[in-house]
């Protein structure tokens, strides 16, 4: 039957599929590694249609559970999605064929919009499949109903699930899956993956691993599939030396556009998807169908642009990472992919997008934005032909998931301490979770795991007569619901269009309200941003006026050079693995013949005028320029990283009397400036770059300053949210998120102070590790460059530094401790304050 | 007595004049009048984190102790003979019975040898029990009035706290915000002690009602320093 009606639609079921089916049919637990377009959703379907087929139209009885009655003939299949709008689509694909072979199946999705009452029916008479996401999955664990639910469940699929893993999501949707393979026992799972670089993790994410040893879920990889062709796109006459706008290649993509049916143009940022629309607007002569596509815009929005292409009524559409995941596309058979590639794996998935069909090439054009883009490019364009992966590491799962998962345990049914560690050890990311610290977690949901036994009378979960731990009061589980998931928003801020302050007198109150809002930026950029600096959003150059309340007052300006650039690079690093490669193309000019021939000239001034750094070396160059000195080196490691490292440096400058000014940090490089000759006491010996960049920078600087950075603050909160510290909102009326960030800081550094070695501490200063801060990469590069630096002096600017000298803002960003800011305020407003004041 | 704001190895707080007397605003948040060998502090909020359990949202347990070795430090500093709490001293009404032992051992020796008063607070209307010291409405010391809440009609010079003042500046661009005192020269409104605390912006209608809509400085704490700035000046929420 099944066969018949692939062979209707002209299809055949794909070798893959087939072998999935048959594994999953002799009970194996599956994961399925195929790109894009192998028809992988139906594949992971495929076991449980064929069984509930099999299995026939059973009369659904009403049964008694003793405290009320329900329909037998339960939940037999479980889908899981990180996206909620990927749930939706694909129960709606899985419609098609469950109607057209007229299978007895009931398949419904459950989100944050399904109404209640179907809700509350679908626990009482659940459907055959569910289709939901990780955060409906926990909601629906934590109830009395769990056991009834999931008793009779027989399979999970997870979808995208190398994309799960990878966050806080994941360790939650682990824990999901070892309390489910406890409530159904011989439950299988299938997970389906984009190729990543170790499936082997992925296979042991699939099943309850054993107190020794590992257990593995079968691996099925889908062979065949065409080699993208990847090629870089000719820069042309002109190659900007820094910038993510890539505003020189605008006609040849648009170019590109007109050759072909359907492109897609991915970039690394909102305000990037927002120039390139609005500039190919511009030149758009031929009026071709070009939308935009962010996670900014409002959902009808994106659901309205996904609409148009799948009927094949748009050319192209410029997008983010809001499109890496999700259903099938119509026929795109062009990826460009402008800026920087960032991974390997990352790139070939988006390239995937073209040609969702296995047996054509998927066609990516690359176009850098500038010169060091350029290396980047080339060197992911190598690593995709060597098949070569880079998707990170499986994570260690977090504390403060774990504390929230303890909590909505007990919400469903009180749970034994013991039983329940085992459980948790079960799931891969919680293997070498200690005793100690699992006891810790429930200390921590109990009374908060302080030291100080304050709160035992006011515990959340407290043992009863048997050990078992049970919820108190009610009203916990109703604070389980309103906190449950992992995604803490970050604080956006409004950008708001006014008029620029008039200076020449008169005014001397407010800046007038009332503009126009123009978008939203996050609030960790808004922070870094100085009165009168420049930048781009929006596809137009603005100038920082101020940050009042959620907005910032931005108004128009005609700098010809923003000197802060919007979001620069995006949120996160390069690989590890695309940075190595970076710098062992750099460091070798025989492969420089695959670069733009701007670039390679770029790099043979350098290696005339400087030096190039050697594949595992650190290249520092110091020279003077216009009264102040600077200090430039390349570890390719990344902003975040880039910016920790300046941090730190710039404070041991200060120790040296070096009086460091400022830095600025890009993707490859990190610039240090200041008054002192830092070259000169280098060559005199009276400073040590290895001691300058050794290891201990991560002692007791790093503790100095996360004392005080906002960075730890904010990656604090998040970990107080997740771990239920601290109320997501409130039934009724929701909290802002600014008060939290207010209150969560009085209690960080009261904290802090009080009992540094916190649960909830602790798991911030794992977060930052990689997170915010990245000191793991920053620690591991430390590590790497130990005997390894390179120190050249010049006279003037280098070749390689120039990009990251552009970046320079017109003011510092760093270490402007508040209370200086304070008295200069103080200084200009103390005699008007004296005098009584102007206001009468 | 000498009539010096005596804060051994440190800069003096600011001198405020409220109504002819000298009052030293320090930049912790307590007002000493050296004239009265007075110190008062206001909005203490002890065992807020321990009220806070009360409903399940367990704030670290060490706010009591934080704010308390604050406060500490002042009155060593000072070494005033009167020490006015002004109101809002427990965060609620059973503060009091939830000190830990450690704590209400530090409270007693800070509180011993000098007059103490705890102003009633709305948070703690009613005298603890327990406890050392004084239990008032309100307080006149010379020619000023301490109360809680700012309600005098404005004929008598006046300091309370409730409102918890903040400030918000902005400078080259970026916003800072502090507690402050806020004065115009016959009133006064503390900033709030309590490590827990949080503060209402000076720009809020509630200080319009005290200052009669006329024009005050703000005083903003900094790390060594006082700040003055015109309210006007400072920045809305």
């Amino acid at each position: 039957m099944f066969h018949r009606w692939f062979a209707q639609r002209g299809w055949a079921p794909r070798t893959h599929q087939l072998e999935l089916l048959t594994r999953s049919r002799a009970g194996a637990s599956v994961l399925l590694i195929a790109p894009t377009g192998g028809g992988k959703t139906l594949a992971g379907f495929l076991p449980t249609l064929v069984e509930l087929h099999d299995r026939g139209a059973r009369p659904r009885k009403l049964v008694s559970t003793g405290k009320d009655v329900r329909r037998s003939d339960g939940l037999h299949t479980l889908y899981i999605s990180p996206l909620k709008a990927l749930a939706v689509d694909i129960a709606r694909n899985l419609e098609t064929p469950v109607a057209e072979m007229g299978l007895p199946i009931r398949l419904e999705t459950r989100t944050g919009d399904t109404p209640i009452s179907k809700r509350t029916r679908q626990r009482r008479d659940p459907p055959h499949i569910l289709l939901t996401t990780p955060e409906q999955l926990a909601l629906l664990l934590a109830s009395a109903d769990a056991p009834f639910l999931f008793g009779t469940l027989k399979r999970v699929v997870l979808d995208e699930l190398h994309s799960l893993v990878t966050s806080k999501r994941g360790d939650l949707l682990s824990l999901g899956l070892a309390r489910l393979f406890t409530l159904a026992p011989g439950l299988q799972t299938i997970g389906l993956s984009a190729t990543v670089a170790d499936p082997r993790e992925l296979c042991r994410y699939l099943v309850s691993q054993p107190p020794d040893g590992e257990a593995l879920a079968d691996l099925v990889v889908a062979t065949g599939g065409a080699e993208p062709r990847l090629t870089m796109l000719e820069p042309g006459d002109y190659f900007p030396w820094s910038g993510h706008t890539a505003r020189h290649a605008y006609p040849a993509i648009y170019d590109l556009i007109k050759k072909h049916k359907t492109t897609l143009i991915f970039v690394n940022t909102r305000s990037q998807a927002e120039l390139i629309f609005r500039e190919l607007w511009d030149i758009n002569e031929d009026s071709l169908g070009i939308a935009l596509h962010h996670g900014s815009l409002d959902v009808a929005q994106r659901r309205k642009v996904e609409e148009a292409m799948v009927r094949g009524r748009l050319r192209a559409v410029v997008c983010t990472s809001s499109l890496d995941l999700g259903v099938d596309w119509g026929d795109v058979d062009l990826v460009v992919n402008v800026g920087a590639p960032k991974g390997a794996s990352r790139l070939l998935q988006r390239i995937g997008r073209a040609n969702h069909r296995l047996d054509e090439p998927s066609h990516g054009i690359l176009v850098p934005a500038n010169r060091f883009e350029a290396l980047e490019c080339r060197a992911a364009i190598d690593a995709v032909a060597e098949h070569a992966q880079d998707t990170p590491p499986l994570r260690t799962g977090a504390l403060d998931v774990l504390a929230q998962h303890i909590l909505g345990t007990a919400c469903g049914k009180p749970f034994d301490a013991d039983e329940l560690y085992a459980e948790v050890r079960g799931a891969v990311p919680y293997v070498g979770l200690t005793r100690a610290d699992f006891d810790g977690a429930v200390d921590f949901v109990a009374t908060g795991g302080y030291a100080l036994r304050a709160y035992e009378r006011y515990a959340k979960i407290k043992q009863d007569k048997a050990g078992r731990w049970r919820v108190t009061h009610p009203r916990f589980a109703q604070q389980y619901r309103m906190n449950v998931g992992t995604i803490v928003e970050s604080t956006m801020l409004k950008v708001r269009l006014v008029r620029s302050r008039n200076r020449s007198g008169g005014q001397t109150g407010m800046i007038g309200r009332g503009g126009r809002i123009l978008g939203e930026v996050e609030e960790y950029f808004a922070e870094m941003l100085s009165l009168g600096d420049t930048f781009v959003f929006a596809g137009e150059i603005l100038r920082y006026e101020a940050m009042v309340e959620n907005e910032i007052y931005v108004s128009r300006s005609n700098a010809s050079d923003p000197k802060v650039p919007a979001y620069a690079g995006g949120k996160f690093p390069l690989s590890t693995y695309l940075a190595a490669r970076v710098r062992a193309l750099l460091a070798d000019p025989g492969q420089w013949r695959g670069l733009p021939d701007s670039v390679r000239e770029w790099l043979d001034i350098q290696k005339w005028k400087s030096v190039v750094p050697g594949a595992r070396e650190l290249l520092v160059e110091t020279f003077p320029r216009s009264g102040k000195y600077y200090l430039v080196c390349y570890p390719f490691e990344g902003r975040l990283a880039h910016q920790t490292l300046g941090m730190l440096l710039t404070r041991r400058l200060e120790r040296s009397r070096l009086q460091p000014l400022g830095f600025v940090a890009n993707e490859y490089a990190l610039a240090v400036w200041g008054l002192g000759d830092v070259g000169a006491h280098i060559e005199r010996g009276d400073v040590s770059l290895a001691q300058l960049f050794d290891e201990d920078m991560l002692g007791d600087d790093l503790e100095a300053w996360l004392a005080e950075t906002a960075l730890m603050k904010r990656t604090f909160r998040q970990c107080a949210v997740i771990a239920g510290l601290i109320e997501r909102r409130f039934p009724g009326k929701e909290k802002t998120r600014r008060q939290v960030t207010i209150s969560t800081d009085l209690v960080y550094d009261v904290l802090r102070k009080h009992q540094p070695d916190h649960i909830l501490l602790r798991t911030a200063r794992a977060d930052a590790a990689t997170g915010l801060l990245d000191i793991k990469r920053l620690g591991e590069m430390l590590s790497r460059i130990r005997g390894r630096i390179v120190h050249k002096r010049l006279e003037q600017v280098s070749p390689l530094a120039v990009p990251v000298m552009l970046e320079i803002g017109r003011e510092t960003v760093y270490g402007e401790a508040s209370d200086t800011l304070l008295a200069e305020a103080a200084d200009e407003l103390v005699r008007e304050a004296m005098s009584g004041g102007g206001g009468g | 007595m000498a009539e010096v704001a005596v804060r051994q190895g440190a800069e003096p707080g600011e001198m405020i004049r409220l109504a002819g007397a000298r009052l030293c605003a320090d930049p912790s948040g307590i007002l000493y009048w050296p004239e009265q060998r007075l110190l008062c502090v206001a909005d203490l909020h002890f065992e807020k984190g321990s009220s806070f359990a009360r409903s399940g949202q367990f704030l670290p347990p060490y706010d009591t102790r934080a704010t308390l070795a604050r406060l500490a430090t002042m009155i060593a500093c000072y070494d005033p003979l009167i020490v006015i709490a002004l109101g809002d001293s427990f965060h609620d009404g059973d503060g009091p019975g939830r000190l830990q032992e450690d704590d209400l051992q530090t409270l007693r020796r800070l509180q011993h040898d000098r007059d103490w008063v705890w102003i009633a607070g709305n948070h703690d209307p009613h005298p603890a029990a327990g406890l050392a010291g004084r239990f008032m409405t309100q307080v006149v010391i010379g020619d000023i009035v301490f109360r809680h809440e700012p309600s005098g009609d404005g004929s008598r010079p006046e300091i309370a706290g409730h409102l918890h003042p903040k400030a918000r500046v902005l400078t080259r661009g970026r916003s800072v915000s502090r507690k402050c005192f806020a004065s115009n020269g016959h009133r006064m409104v503390m900033p709030s002690f309590g490590a827990f605390t949080g503060g209402l912006n000076v720009r809020s209608r509630a200080f319009d009602a005290v200052f009669g809509g006329s024009e005050f400085v703000a005083h903003l704490l900094g790390d060594a320093r006082l700040y003055a700035m015109t309210a006007s000046r400072c920045l809305p929420d």
